[in-house]
C-alpha cells in the first residue's frame, strides 16, 4: 500500500565521507550551514573594510597598519589614496549587500529551516541545491579576486554606474580588470541565487506535509517564500545588465556609453549607450534586493518574537498579506534612486507616490508587533533582545525614508550621509538584528548546545547602543549637507562636522570589536557550550519537534501530521502554556484570558 | 491529504505493465518537478523581457542603429524548432504507450525522442551557420547595436537550448537502459522546458524580426 | 533587564531628537526663490516623523517595561481593537499623511521642474568633468558656439572644445572656472558631462541634479543673495570627486557686469 500523505523526494542513504558530508553535500541543513559560514566569513571582510574607511574619513592622514599589505599603491605606507577609498567602499557595498545581506538570512537560514518548518525531508532539487551554494562560493571569490589585480577593485560603488564603470580603465584606477571580476562575480551571483529561489519555491509550494496548509506555515517560510519570489524577478534582471556592462568593457559594444565622451583629452570611440539604461536595469533590480535583505529578517524577528510573547501574534494573517504587498509594490517604486538622475521629472512624482504608500504595509507590520507586546508575556533573552532591537532599527530607518520619499526633499538630501544613515539602519543594522535574532533563537536546534547567555546579551547591548551612535549622527551630517562617497572632506562647511565624524568612527571600533565577542560566543558554544534540551524556547513550530541537532532526514523517516496554526501560544495544554503543531492534542486557541 | 494528488491516484494513471518499471509509482514521482520547471520558465522570460527592453531604450537612445536582414536561416531553424516541438510530442505519447503495454518495442518511442534531439541539435547548427552568414556580410558583435543584441540573444537563447538537449539526453539514456528508470515527472518536465524554448524563439524571431 | 532596555531606547530617542529640535546641525540659510516651498515642505516632514519616531520608540518602550516579567496571576491581553484597528489606523492615518505631504511635495518639486525657465533667463552654460567644473556665458551676440569635443584640450585651456577660428558665435564665449551670477536674477543653467556622471549641487540654491552623459538637461533658478557658496559634485566621478568642486559668486548687477567684462578680456 502506498504511503499516500507525504511527497517523497529522493530516498538518498545517509551521506558517507567527508566531502559528501561536509563539503558536496546534498543536505539543506549542510547546505544552509555552508551558506551561513559564507556570510560569516563576508561579513567579517565587510566590516574590516569599514573600520578602515571610518579609519581614514575621522583622520585622513593617518597611517592604517597593515593595510599596506593589501595594496602597496592603494594605501603606501598605510595612508589611502583617493581611489583606493573608493575602491574599499565598493567593496565593502558590494561584499556586504550581495554576500550577507542576501545570503545569511535567506540562503542560510532558509535552506537549514524551510524544509523541516514545512514538514519535508529534504528540498526537491537537492542537487540543484548544491550547485547553488557552489556557483555563490564561486561569485564570492571572483568578487574578492579584484582585490589582487594590479589596479585593485572597482571604484564606481556597488551601484556601478555607467559610463564610470563602462568605459574601462580610461575611467579611473581599477575600472579595467577589476570592474569586469565584479560584473562577472554579481552575474555569477545571480545565477547562484535563482537556484536557490528555484528549490524554496518548490519546497513551499510541494512539499508541505499533511496538515501543513499555506496559512498554517511559520511567518519565517512565508518571508522566504515571498523573497525567493521577488528574487526570481530582480536577479533574472541583473544578470543580463551585467553581462551588457562586461560585453561594453570586453566585446567594444556600446549598450551604457554615448558618443563624444572626452576622457583624458580622447575621444571615446563609444556610440550612442544610454546611460539612464544603466541606472534603470540596476534598480528594477536593487530595489526589490533591498526587500530580498529585509522581508527574511522580518520573517526571523515576528518568529523569535511571537515564541518570546508567549501569545498569538494579533494576526499573522496580516503580516502575510502586508509582505506580500511590499513585496508586490518593490517593483513600482525603483526610480525613488532616480529622483534628480535626467529623468522625466514627471517620472519622479509617479515614482514617489508608490514610494510613500509603501509605507504603509510596512507600518502594520511593526503596528501588528508593537501591539501584539501588549498584553503579553514578554520573555528577554538574547534572541527576544535582538527581535525588539530589530523593531526600533526598523522604526528610526523606516522614517528617514519619509524624507528620501519626497522627490523635492531629495533634492537637499540625495548622495548625502541622510541616505547612508537611511539605508544601513533600516536594511543594514536591521538585517544583521535578524541575523542575531536567528542565531540566539536557532543555534541550540543547529549544534544541541545553547550559545551563552551572558556574552550574548554584551554582545547585544554594544551592538544596539553602538548601531545608533553610529548611524543617527549620519542623519544630521546629511541634512547639513554631508556629500556622500568622498575620501575626505575639503568642503569650507566641513569642518565643524569633523568632530561628529571621529565621534562616529570611535563608535564604529567599538561596536565592530563587539563583533568579536559573537565570534567567539559562536565558536566556544558550538564545542563547549552547555547542552540544549530539544525544545528550549518552548516554541511550537516543527524545528522545536526534533532533536537537536536533527537527524539526517530531518524527521527520522516520520513525517509529521499538523493539526494546529504555528503560534498557539498562551493556552491552556497539558500543564503547557503552547500547543506544538503536530501534537493531536485538542486544544482551545488563545484569546483574552477572563 | 497531501497538497497535489499524483496520476497513480484514483484512475487516469498508467498501471504498470513492464516488469521493474512504474513510471508513475509515488516513490519515484516529484509534483515539485512542475513548479520548478514554472519557476525556472518565469525566471529566464525575465531575463529577455530585462533584455527586451534594454534593446528598445537602445535602440530610441542613438540614431546609430543600422538595419539588416536575418539570415534566411533562421526562418528554416524556426521550422526546425516546431518540428522538434511536434516529434515531442508523439514521443511522449508513445512512451506512455509502451508503459501501459499497449505499444509492444521499446525503439518507436526511443527513436521519437532522438528525432527530437537531433532536430535540437540542427537547431543549435542552424544558428552556428546563421551567425557564419552574418559575419560574413560584415556584421560582429560589436558593429552595430542591433548587431550586438542580434547576437546576445540568440546566443543566449541557444544556451538555454543546450540545456534542454542536457535534458533530453537524460531522458533517452534512463529510458533506454535495461530496466528503465524514467519517471513521468522527468519526461513531462523536460517537455514542458522544451516547447518553452520553442515558444521563447517563436518571440525572440518575431522580436528580431520588427526591430533589427 | 527589559525595564533598562526600555529606558534605553527613550534616551535613545530623546537624544536623537535633541539636535533637530535644538537645530544643531541644519542646512544653511535659502538664497533661492523656489527654496521657501522645500524649506517648508522639509520642516512639515520633520515635524510629522517626529512624532511618528518619538511615538513608536516611546510605545514601543512602554510596552517592553510593562510588559516583561510579569507577576504570576496577571493575564494575557488583547490590544484593543485587535489587529482591523491597527490595519485601520495604518491605512487611514499613514496614509493620510504620506498622501498628504507626496500632494503638497510635487508644489515645491513642480517649482523647479514643471515651470519653463522664463523667456529673460541668463543662459549659462556648465560642463562637469574629472574633475571640474567650467561655466561658459554666450557673450554680447547672446549665442553659444557649437562644441567640439575631439577639440577638447585641458593643456591649452580649450575646455568646451570650441573652435573660435571657424565658428563666429564662440569668439565672444566667455569660459571661466567660477559661477558668477547677478543677483535676483532667473539663471538657466545648460548642462551636459564631458565623460561620465556627475553632479550639481548647491545646498543655498536648493538646487541638485546629475549631469548625465548623452543627455542635455537644463534646471533654472534665481538667487536672492549675494554672496559666495560652493558649488560641489555629487555623483561619484572616480578619484577626485571628493574634490571637484567650484564657487557660485552671486553679485549685484553691478559687479557681476564688470566681472564678466574682466573675464572676455582674459579669454
Amino acid at each position: 500500500m502506498h504511503d499516500m500523505s507525504a511527497p517523497v523526494v529522493h530516498h538518498h542513504a545517509p551521506p558517507t565521507g567527508f566531502i559528501r558530508k561536509y563539503v558536496f553535500s546534498l543536505d539543506h541543513k549542510v547546505i544552509g550551514e555552508q551558506y551561513y559560514a559564507l556570510a560569516l566569513v563576508a561579513v567579517y571582510i565587510g566590516l574590516v573594510l569599514s573600520w578602515i574607511m571610518r579609519i581614514h574619513l575621522a583622520w585622513p592622514g593617518f597611517a592604517i597598519p597593515g593595510v599596506q599589505y593589501l595594496s602597496k599603491t592603494g594605501a603606501p605606507g598605510g595612508v589611502l589614496t583617493p581611489e583606493y577609498y573608493l575602491q574599499l567602499m565598493t567593496m565593502h557595498g558590494t561584499v556586504m549587500v550581495f554576500f550577507v545581506l542576501t545570503t545569511a538570512p535567506f540562503a542560510g537560514f532558509g535552506n537549514y529551516f524551510l524544509p523541516i518548518q514545512v514538514g519535508a525531508e529534504d528540498m526537491p532539487f537537492p542537487h540543484l541545491n548544491m550547485m547553488s551554494f557552489w556557483v555563490t562560493c564561486v561569485a564570492f571569490l571572483v568578487a574578492l579576486s579584484a582585490f589582487f589585480v594590479p589596479q585593485g577593485p572597482p571604484l564606481s560603488g556597488w551601484t556601478a554606474y555607467a559610463p564610470l564603470s563602462a568605459l574601462g580603465q580610461i575611467a579611473g584606477p581599477g575600472q579595467g580588470t577589476g570592474q569586469v571580476l565584479w560584473a562577472v562575480s554579481i552575474a555569477i551571483f545571480c545565477v547562484g541565487q535563482l537556484l536557490g529561489s528555484l528549490n524554496f519555491i518548490s519546497t513551499t509550494l510541494d512539499m508541505r506535509c499533511k496538515g501543513m496548509s499555506l496559512m498554517r506555515m511559520p511567518l519565517t517560510v512565508w518571508a522566504w517564500f515571498i523573497t525567493s519570489c521577488i528574487g526570481l524577478t530582480a536577479f533574472a534582471v541583473l544578470m543580463p545588465a551585467c553581462i551588457l556592462l562586461i560585453m561594453d568593457h570586453v566585446a567594444g559594444t556600446s549598450f551604457f556609453v554615448p558618443s563624444g565622451l572626452v576622457v583624458n583629452d580622447q575621444l571615446q570611440t563609444h556610440s550612442g549607450g544610454s546611460t539612464l539604461l544603466w541606472q534603470h536595469l540596476f534598480w528594477f533590480f536593487g530595489h526589490p534586493e533591498v526587500y530580498i535583505a529585509i522581508v527574511p529578517a522580518v520573517g526571523v524577528v515576528s518568529h523569535v518574537l511571537v515564541t518570546n510573547l508567549r501569545r498569538p501574534l494579533l494576526s499573522a494573517r496580516v503580516l502575510v498579506y502586508s509582505m506580500v504587498a511590499i513585496a508586490f509594490l518593490s517593483y513600482m517604486v525603483y526610480g525613488h534612486h532616480m529622483f534628480v538622475s535626467g529623468m522625466n521629472p514627471f517620472s519622479s512624482i509617479a515614482f514617489s507616490f508608490p514610494t510613500l504608500v509603501i509605507t504603509i504595509p510596512a507600518t502594520i507590520i511593526v503596528l501588528i508587533w508593537i501591539g501584539s507586546l501588549y498584553g503579553s508575556r514578554l520573555r528577554i533573552n538574547t534572541a527576544s533582545l535582538f527581535a525588539l532591537g530589530f523593531i526600533s532599527m526598523f522604526v528610526s530607518g523606516g522614517i528617514s525614508g519619509f524624507f528620501l520619499a519626497q522627490p523635492s526633499l531629495d533634492v537637499m538630501l540625495h548622495a548625502t550621509y541622510f541616505v547612508v544613515g537611511h539605508f544601513h539602519l533600516v536594511m543594514a543594522v536591521a538585517a544583521l538584528f535578524g541575523i542575531f535574532a536567528g542565531t540566539y533563537f536557532w543555534f541550540s536546534k543547529v549544534t544541541g548546545r545553547m550559545m551563552n547567555e551572558t556574552l550574548g546579551k554584551i554582545h547585544f547591548w554594544i551592538t544596539f547602543v553602538g548601531a545608533y551612535c553610529i548611524f543617527m549622527p549620519f542623519h544630521y551630517l546629511g541634512m547639513a549637507g554631508n556629500v556622500r562617497r568622498y575620501q575626505a572632506f575639503v568642503d569650507d562647511f566641513m569642518g565643524p562636522l569633523m568632530p561628529v565624524h571621529k565621534f562616529i568612527t570611535i563608535a564604529a571600533l567599538i561596536t565592530g570589536a563587539a563583533q568579536i565577542v559573537f565570534l567567539y560566543n559562536l565558536i566556544h558554544s558550538r564545542f563547549w557550550g552547555k547542552l540544549a534540551s530539544q525544545n528550549p524556547w518552548e516554541g511550537t513550530s516543527l524545528e522545536w519537534s526534533i532533536p537537536s541537532p536533527p537527524p539526517f532526514d530531518n524527521f527520522g523517516g516520520k513525517i509529521p501530521v499538523v493539526y494546529h496554526d504555528p503560534y498557539q501560544y498562551g493556552v491552556d495544554a497539558d500543564g503547557k502554556d503552547y500547543v506544538m503543531q503536530d501534537s493531536p492534542e485538542q486544544v482551545v486557541s488563545a484569546r483574552d484570558e477572563k | 491529504m497531501q497538497s497535489r494528488p499524483t496520476l497513480s491516484q484514483g484512475g487516469g494513471g498508467y498501471p504498470p505493465k513492464v516488469p521493474g518499471w512504474d513510471m508513475t509509482a509515488l516513490a519515484n514521482s516529484s509534483p515539485a518537478s512542475r513548479t520548478g520547471v514554472w519557476v525556472a520558465m518565469a525566471a529566464i522570460t525575465m531575463t529577455f523581457v530585462a533584455i527586451t527592453s534594454a534593446m528598445v531604450v537602445r535602440q530610441g537612445a542613438s540614431l546609430d542603429w543600422r538595419h539588416f536582414t536575418l539570415p534566411w536561416v533562421m526562418y528554416v531553424d524556426t521550422l526546425v524548432l516546431l518540428l522538434s516541438s511536434c516529434t515531442l510530442q508523439v514521443a511522449r505519447k508513445r512512451v506512455a504507450l509502451y508503459a501501459r503495454g499497449v505499444q509492444a518495442g521499446r525503439s518507436i518511442p526511443a527513436l521519437w525522442l532522438w528525432l527530437t534531439l537531433a532536430l535540437g541539435f540542427l537547431f543549435v547548427a542552424g544558428q552556428y551557420v546563421a551567425w557564419l552568414q552574418l559575419k560574413a556580410q560584415g556584421w560582429y558583435l560589436a558593429t552595430n547595436p542591433s548587431s550586438s543584441f542580434f547576437y546576445l540573444l540568440t546566443a543566449l537563447h541557444a544556451l538555454h537550448v543546450l540545456g534542454g538537449l542536457a535534458g533530453l539526453t537524460l531522458v533517452i539514456w534512463r529510458f533506454s537502459r535495461r530496466v528503465p528508470t524514467l519517471r513521468l515527472s522527468t519526461l513531462t518536465t523536460v517537455s514542458y522546458y522544451w516547447h518553452f524554448v520553442d515558444v521563447l524563439w517563436i518571440y525572440l524571431l518575431l522580436l528580431l524580426w520588427a526591430r533589427i | 533587564m527589559a525595564k533598562f532596555f526600555a529606558l534605553t531606547i527613550i534616551i535613545i530617542a530623546i537624544a536623537s531628537a535633541v539636535p533637530i529640535v535644538m537645530h544643531i546641525w541644519e542646512p544653511p540659510v535659502d538664497i533661492s526663490t523656489h527654496g521657501p516651498l522645500i524649506d517648508a515642505q522639509m520642516s512639515e516632514t520633520m515635524v510629522e516623523a517626529g512624532i511618528c519616531f518619538l511615538a513608536a520608540q516611546l510605545i514601543l518602550a512602554a510596552f517592553i517595561w510593562r510588559f516583561s516579567n510579569r507577576a504570576k496571576g496577571e493575564k494575557i491581553k488583547s490590544f484593543p481593537g485587535g489587529a482591523r484597528a491597527l490595519v485601520l489606523a495604518a491605512v487611514v492615518i499613514v496614509g493620510i499623511e504620506v498622501l498628504a505631504l507626496g500632494v503638497f511635495g510635487t508644489k515645491a518639486w513642480a517649482s523647479i521642474y514643471f515651470t519653463p525657465p522664463s523667456a529673460n533667463a541668463l543662459p549659462i552654460q556648465v560642463q562637469a568633468g574629472q574633475f571640474a567644473f567650467y561655466f561658459r556665458y554666450p557673450g554680447p551676440d547672446g549665442t553659444f558656439g557649437p562644441l567640439h569635443p575631439e577639440m577638447i584640450n585641458e593643456s591649452t585651456e580649450n575646455f568646451f572644445g570650441l573652435d573660435t577660428t571657424h565658428d563666429q558665435d564662440s569668439k565672444d564665449d566667455v569660459v571661466t572656472a567660477e559661477l558668477a551670477v547677478p543677483v535676483n536674477r532667473e539663471i538657466h543653467l545648460l548642462m551636459h558631462a564631458k565623460d561620465v556622471g556627475h553632479s550639481f549641487f548647491v545646498r543655498e540654491l536648493r538646487i541638485q541634479q546629475d549631469f548625465v552623459p548623452g543627455l542635455d538637461l537644463s534646471v533654472h533658478f534665481t538667487p536672492t543673495k549675494i554672496g559666495r557658496y560652493e558649488i560641489l559634485c555629487t555623483q561619484l566621478c572616480g578619484l577626485g570627486h571628493y574634490n571637484m568642486k567650484a564657487y557660485l559668486e552671486v553679485k549685484s548687477q553691478e559687479d557681476f557686469d564688470q566681472w564678466l567684462k574682466q573675464q572676455a578680456a582674459l579669454q
